[in-house]
């Protein structure tokens, strides 16, 4: 229970911003919270809140996957710091590459592999694997 | 005259007697606790109280059947007059999947993933645990903490020193 007051600016804020299928359980002294954002920004907010509650995130008592609800069809902007995202054959990154996504440029999203790797078309038309980190749907 | 005296005498005894044997509220008490144990269905035995042989159940029952149950039992013992079924259907307990923690080996797949652009970072798996060691900036260590957070571990120790 300590666990869930520490984090409950956190968690209260998760329901305020209407995260869906939000689950907040407590496991061997770590809190794990589960969920979709409806929004990017929302997913940012409860990540900067987080930090802010934990500084640095070095306690290790906090496991939060906030997925972004996006479907098929959905734009999202490639993130990276300043680099090309690469697109690739296979989700992993022992996969060949097959294509690149500039910075701040823009793909479709065509399906999610899973929480890591996204099905993408670019705006040049190649379709690959993204690393999802680094899309944030618009 | 004296038959008529000994007649209402002993038609006063005979009522006497008989109050005598109408059983006290305690008794009751007793007798329906008694009957309520063979429902096995009650999380924790009805509270019973008894007031001129009338009965009152309260406390928590499992559903309806389990509530009609006991009102049923308590109405069966000896000198209950009617039952008062105050019970009240308990509320199911809000049941949470326990978490799932990744297995190791899709987790190590998946921080090598992670951890592809931060050269400077080491992330070792063991038991769903990811530790971190080296060193990286702190406006990209936000990015790389969310990436292995989708991971499903069990736990981020992160022992990064951040520049």
């Amino acid at each position: 229970m300590a666990l869930q007051d520490k984090y409950k600016q956190l968690t209260d804020a998760a329901s305020a911003e209407g995260i869906s299928n939000l689950q907040v359980r407590e496991q061997d002294n770590v809190l794990y919270i589960d969920g979709e954002a409806p929004t990017g920004a929302s997913k940012d907010k409860l990540w900067n809140l987080y930090n802010q509650i934990d500084p640095d995130f070095k306690a290790g008592d906090l496991v939060m996957n906030i997925d972004v609800a996006a479907g098929a069809g959905t734009k999202a902007t490639v993130t990276t710091d300043s680099s090309n995202l690469n697109i690739r054959k296979g989700p992993g990154t022992d996969q060949p590459i097959v294509g690149k996504a500039a910075h701040n440029s823009s793909v479709t999203l065509l399906s999610k592999t899973n929480d890591q790797w996204w099905l993408v078309r670019t705006e040049k038309g190649e379709e690959g694997y993204a690393y999802a980190q680094y899309l944030s749907p618009e | 005259m004296k038959i008529t005296k000994i007649i209402s005498s002993m038609l006063i005894m005979t009522a006497l007697f008989f109050s005598g044997c109408k059983p006290k509220d305690a008794d009751i008490k007793a007798s329906v606790e008694e009957k309520l144990k063979t429902n096995m269905e009650m999380p924790t035995p009805a509270m019973v109280n008894v007031n001129d042989g009338v009965v009152t159940l309260s406390g928590e029952c499992k559903d309806e059947a389990c509530k009609a149950k006991c009102a049923e039992l308590a109405n069966s013992a000896k000198g209950v007059k009617s039952v008062v079924n105050n019970l009240v259907i308990a509320q199911a307990p809000v049941v949470t999947a326990p978490v799932v923690v990744t297995t190791d080996d899709a987790l190590t797949t998946g921080v090598k993933d992670a951890v592809k652009d931060f050269p400077t970072v080491t992330a070792v798996v063991n038991d769903g645990i990811v530790t971190l060691t080296g060193e990286i900036k702190r406006d990209r260590l936000q990015n790389l903490i969310q990436s292995l957070n989708t991971l499903k571990p069990k736990k981020i120790e992160n022992q990064l020193t951040i520049k």
